[in-house]
């Protein structure tokens, strides 16, 4: 019964076949049975862990698979705009879009590249930076390509979507300035954040936020900022989105206004023409500033995608710092625009009456040494508001030594010199007014000649031209106004700070209605030392103050050479041209302090200036709040089409114009009279 | 017709009435041989594969599920008819099967496709096809068929043992040289269980057992960068958790994220949302986990531990040497490849490409482990054939 015949069958086993041998079941049983045991044990091991990760371990590993379902991201707010007082736009947002590379979505990823960069040109930077960012993220993460993409390069990239797989456009927002450099230094700019910023607030690393460098964008950040808003959505694993689920809108950031007039500023900036200057118009009631204009300026939407270094150095390298706010941290002497600080002073002091009548032969001696008038031939016997007319620099030495720098100062202050104005601004400097204490805290002697100096405004006094302006403003209006930059914030219309609010000037209303005849005189009187800022409108007459101020020491011997003209010396070495005023003369509504850097003479290159500044301010009447061209009161700019509104001539970059110094005297300067000289 | 009854449930419990009787060889007859409650949990895991693809296809049997079916049809009817032929018929394939799964390994180094840093495909006839699978086959009818022909007496001899060890190491060397760790690590042990349940004499054992520690250090320093990768990776998966480690992690969280109950069908948040990696291949009792929870996950334990049980079962009811090793050499195929896949999933073990039998998406698995199980039927339907002059130990 078990003879089958088996084909393989050995010699072996057939002799064997006789005596039955142990089939060798009863081992592979027990054999197999530890097997199974084995192989039960290996299995009940595996569902003690699958409990183990499905039911004890379950809570922490549900919560991981919810962050792995889910995925925040934080939207970027849009960043509130900067309005000027009539609603103008002057910094605002503007749609942009980006090329972004989905690097798991393309299999080729040099070959769509290079295609990309037949349609949008991409240079060594952008490749170098593409295949960086290659090499560093993951596959699912985007590469941005190139951002700033124009409609044209945006609208070609799409059409060609079909060769360019993975390629795909984002819409972004940049920072607009509609008037490039005119208010480059009152907003500033922004720029992308650096890693320290994002250290302190992680939000700013989300694409697109920007953080202000300069200006307004940097004082006023906090509010131009916004919160962030998040939208949680379902992803899966390569981070594509499936759906939304939540949704926080942000807060957009709230739009600032400003005091500024972009109309008057343009027009201020139309009359500086290429000249290194600087020009601050303040309502003189308020302190609200109208115009303030620094020249030359730079474009401030370069920022916004990173300046080039070869643009960087171009600006750093300017001997005329177009990235610096002459208006507010140029320090210059201020010259003969000191004077009527010096005569208050005086006055207030009661070492001198408005009365008091000094010799000017042309010169005046202290210790032994001869300090000069600018005019060599002398005024005569002059008081305080003859010395303001001709700006007599003898009756100021004397002034200023009976009188002592103590009050100078402490007046000085009071009018808002040697103070640092409190404006809504970074990089805001300080002036100085020197005593002969500040002089020792800085290891030097004081001398009597340090007084003289001090006193026409020479020497070691420094201002810079916003606290003239603020200066003439409390000269004007006997109110302590501090100059100020904000409006209001979120388009309420705030009305005009009324005067009356504005506390006065902690002097006697007498001494400065002598300064401000002073001043009327310089302007209105025959023999006036600035004839030329004399007012062209029926009515309205103006007072002012002119000065300039040294650089440079001239030797007694070029001096009495007889030869010495100042217009001949280098464009670096001549004196800056200083002219502060105030308009209408009976009813004070504007003040303008205008610095032109080696202007050479106040009474003819800055006070011409101002008197059309003025003219300007005065036509326009800003502050009147009742602007019918007001172009929309909201951030209603349309991107790329923001023409200055009417009549008002833009100028180029100024950067733009070249790097050489100008050399040319401006016309008009034939023959100059030096204004005030040691 | 009592004798040669069907037989369904008769795996569990004693046929002494039986044991004697002559084997029937009409085909018919056979065919109620076949243990059906085993065709039946078979289905039934298949079934389970089905469910689970379903939800990996995004809740269609499009991708993965439909095909997987078709797959399971044939091999269902290859299952049955393997079943049906005689041992002796499958003794003389044995050594045809063998030479065929060795070249096929050796064809898959020269000309093999590469996928994943391993040389594992093959192209026939338009069809990928993975001979390391068939080789596992091959090798447990070899053996079987050298340890029945030298019969237990004859295990004493090492010299008798020498030739079924390289027959083993050939195709284990040949899979390590793909490379493919895990499935050379799951042949090694199949022909080692093979030794050992033939009747391998315990000194030999132990002789063989003592070098081994020494030798897995050998084994180290030859392993392939990714191979040691894998290890380290599993030793530290959080250290590169969207790299090497993502995989295991991933599991990991989608099983918890299961609990108790499950996410509920066709809702498991990670194997819809594509977290998980391979969902629909090697990581597919993941998917099980998540949307089933520990209940589903503990079911399909039991389900694959009742065909390893019923497999060995089925082994040592057999009354030939034959059909015993034949039938522990699948059963132990199709449990090393449910440990080895779940001790992955699970992050018990470095991840390597196996497969969770009749349930993971792919068709070289699917139709070799069918025909496996066909074998293992056929020592079932056969179990009453004896050895030839051989005498069971407790009969």
């Amino acid at each position: 019964m078990f003879s089958r015949k088996t084909p393989f069958r050995s010699r072996i086993r057939q002799k064997r076949q006789a005596e039955p041998v142990r089939s060798g079941r009863g081992v592979f049983t027990r054999r197999a049975l530890l097997v199974m045991a084995v192989q039960a044990g290996v299995l009940g091991v595996l569902g003690r862990r699958l409990y183990n990760l499905q039911v004890v371990d379950g809570g922490h590993l549900r919560q991981l698979a919810e962050r792995n379902r889910t995925s925040k991201r934080l939207l970027a707010p849009a960043r509130g705009t900067v309005h000027d007082r009539f609603g103008v736009a002057l910094a605002d947002n503007k749609v942009s879009w980006r090329a972004l590379l989905m690097p798991e979505e393309t299999t080729d990823i040099p070959a769509v590249i290079e295609r990309f960069s037949q349609i949008v040109p991409l240079d060594e930077h952008d490749r170098a930076r593409i295949e960086r960012d290659l090499r560093h993220v993951h596959k699912y993460v985007p590469v941005t390509l190139h951002e700033f993409l124009s409609w044209d390069d945006m609208a070609r990239i799409e059409l060609n979507a079909p060769s360019l797989p993975g390629v795909l456009v984002d819409v972004g927002s940049t920072r607009l300035y509609p008037f490039k450099g005119l208010t480059a230094h009152i907003v500033g700019y922004v720029a992308p954040p650096n890693e320290e910023d994002v250290v302190k607030d992680t939000t700013l690393s989300l694409p697109g936020m920007r953080v202000g460098r300069a200006g307004i964008e940097q004082t006023q950040e906090a509010s131009l900022r916004g919160e962030p808003g998040s939208v949680e959505m379902e992803v899966n694993a390569v981070g594509r989105v499936i759906g939304e689920i939540d949704r926080v809108e942000g807060q957009q950031g709230e739009d600032v206004r400003l005091t500024l007039d972009s109309v008057l500023q343009q027009q201020v900036l139309g009359r500086l023409e290429d000249r290194v200057a600087s020009a601050v118009v303040m309502d003189c009631r308020n302190g609200e500033v109208m115009a303030m204009v620094s020249t030359p300026s730079f474009d401030p939407s370069l920022f916004d995608s990173g300046v080039s270094h070869a643009q960087w150095n171009e600006w750093a390298s300017d001997p005329r710092t177009p990235l610096v706010d002459k208006a507010v941290s140029g320090l210059y002497p201020p010259g003969s625009t000191f004077k009527p600080a010096v005569a208050l002073a005086a006055l207030k002091s009661g070492s001198v009456t408005a009365q008091d009548r000094f010799n000017c032969p042309g010169y005046y001696d202290l210790g032994g040494v001869r300090f000069h008038c600018w005019n060599r031939w002398g005024h005569g016997m002059i008081n305080m508001r003859e010395g303001l007319k001709f700006s007599c620099d003898v009756y100021f030495y004397e002034v200023a030594r009976r009188c002592g720098m103590d009050p100078i100062k402490a007046v000085g202050n009071t009018m808002g010199l040697g103070v640092k104005p409190e404006i809504e601004l970074p990089h805001v400097r300080s002036g100085v007014i020197p005593t002969p204490e500040w002089r020792q805290k800085h290891g030097f002697h004081w001398n009597g000649g340090d007084t003289v100096n001090a006193g026409i405004g020479q020497g070691f006094v420094q201002v810079t031209p916003l606290e003239l302006a603020t200066y003439t403003s409390r000269i004007a209006s006997g109110r302590n106004v501090q100059p100020h930059l904000l409006r209001a914030t979120n388009d309420q219309i705030s009305t005009m700070a009324s005067a009356d609010d504005v506390p006065k000037v902690d002097l006697p209303p007498e001494f400065l209605d002598v300064v401000r005849g002073g001043m009327f005189a310089v302007v209105n009187d025959q023999h006036g030392t600035a004839p030329k800022a004399r007012l062209d409108l029926p009515g309205i007459q103006m007072a002012g103050k002119t000065g300039s101020a040294q650089v440079r020491r001239v030797s007694r011997a070029l001096r009495e050479s007889g030869h010495f003209n100042s217009m001949n010396l280098p464009w670096e070495y001549r004196p800056h041209a200083l002219f502060i005023c105030f308009a209408p003369y009976d009813n004070p509504k504007y003040a303008v302090a205008v610095v032109v850097e080696h202007g050479n003479a106040g009474a003819d290159e800055a006070a011409p200036l101002a008197k059309l500044i003025m003219t300007d301010t005065l036509l326009r009447d800003p502050a009147s709040d009742v602007r019918p061209a007001a172009p929309g009161m909201a951030s209603s700019v349309v991107p790329n089409a923001a023409p200055p509104p009417a009549g008002a001539e833009m100028p180029s970059a100024p950067a733009e114009t070249g790097t050489s110094v100008p050399t040319d005297p401006p016309v008009a300067q034939t023959q100059p009279e030096p204004g005030a000289a040691q | 017709m009592k004798r040669n009854g069907l037989n369904t449930f008769g795996f569990l419990k004693s046929d002494r009435r039986l044991l004697r009787a002559e084997p029937d060889f009409r085909p018919m007859a056979r065919l109620l041989q076949v243990n059906w409650l085993y065709v039946l949990l078979v289905c039934v895991l298949a079934g389970v594969g089905y469910i689970a693809l379903y939800s990996a296809g995004g809740g269609s049997a499009k991708p993965f599920a439909g095909p997987q079916m078709v797959r399971f049809g044939f091999g269902l009817v290859m299952m049955i008819a393997v079943s049906l032929v005689s041992p002796r018929v499958l003794r003389m394939a044995a050594v045809p099967v063998y030479l065929l799964s060795v070249t096929l390994l050796a064809l898959v180094l020269r000309m093999g496709h590469v996928g994943k840093g391993a040389e594992r495909w093959i192209n026939l006839a338009g069809m990928q096809f993975q001979p390391s699978e068939f080789a596992k086959i091959g090798l447990v009818l070899m053996l079987a068929t050298w340890f029945h022909r030298i019969g237990n007496e004859r295990m004493g001899n090492p010299l008798r043992l020498i030739p079924p060890a390289l027959l083993t190491l050939l195709p284990v060397l040949l899979v390590l040289k793909e490379p493919n760790l895990g499935t050379a690590t799951i042949i090694g042990v199949i022909g080692a269980t093979m030794f050992f349940a033939a009747g391998m004499r315990l000194w030999q054992i132990l002789l063989l057992v003592a070098p081994l520690p020494f030798m897995g250090k050998l084994i180290y320093s030859h392993l392939h960068d990714y191979q040691k990768a894998r290890i380290d990776t599993f030793l530290h998966p959080e250290h590169d958790p969207l790299g090497a480690g993502y995989n295991i992690i991933q599991s990991k969280i989608a099983l918890g994220s299961g609990g108790m109950w499950g996410e509920g069908y066709l809702h498991g948040s990670q194997g819809q949302l594509n977290f998980l990696p391979e969902k629909q291949t090697d990581f597919i009792f993941t998917m099980i986990g998540e949307e089933w929870g520990f209940v589903g996950g503990v079911a399909v334990i039991a389900l694959l531990g009742t065909l390893v049980m019923g497999g060995m079962l089925i082994a040592i009811r057999s009354r030939n040497q034959f059909g015993r090793l034949l039938g522990l050499g699948i059963a132990m195929d199709f449990f090393l490849y449910c440990a080895v896949n779940l001790s992955m999933v699970m992050g018990a073990i470095p991840v390597g490409g196996v497969p969770l039998p009749l349930i993971s998406y792919g068709g070289s698995a699917m139709l070799t482990m069918m025909f496996g199980f066909g074998l293992l039927m056929s020592a079932w339907v056969h179990r009453n054939e004896r050895d030839p002059g051989t005498e069971d130990d407790e009969d």
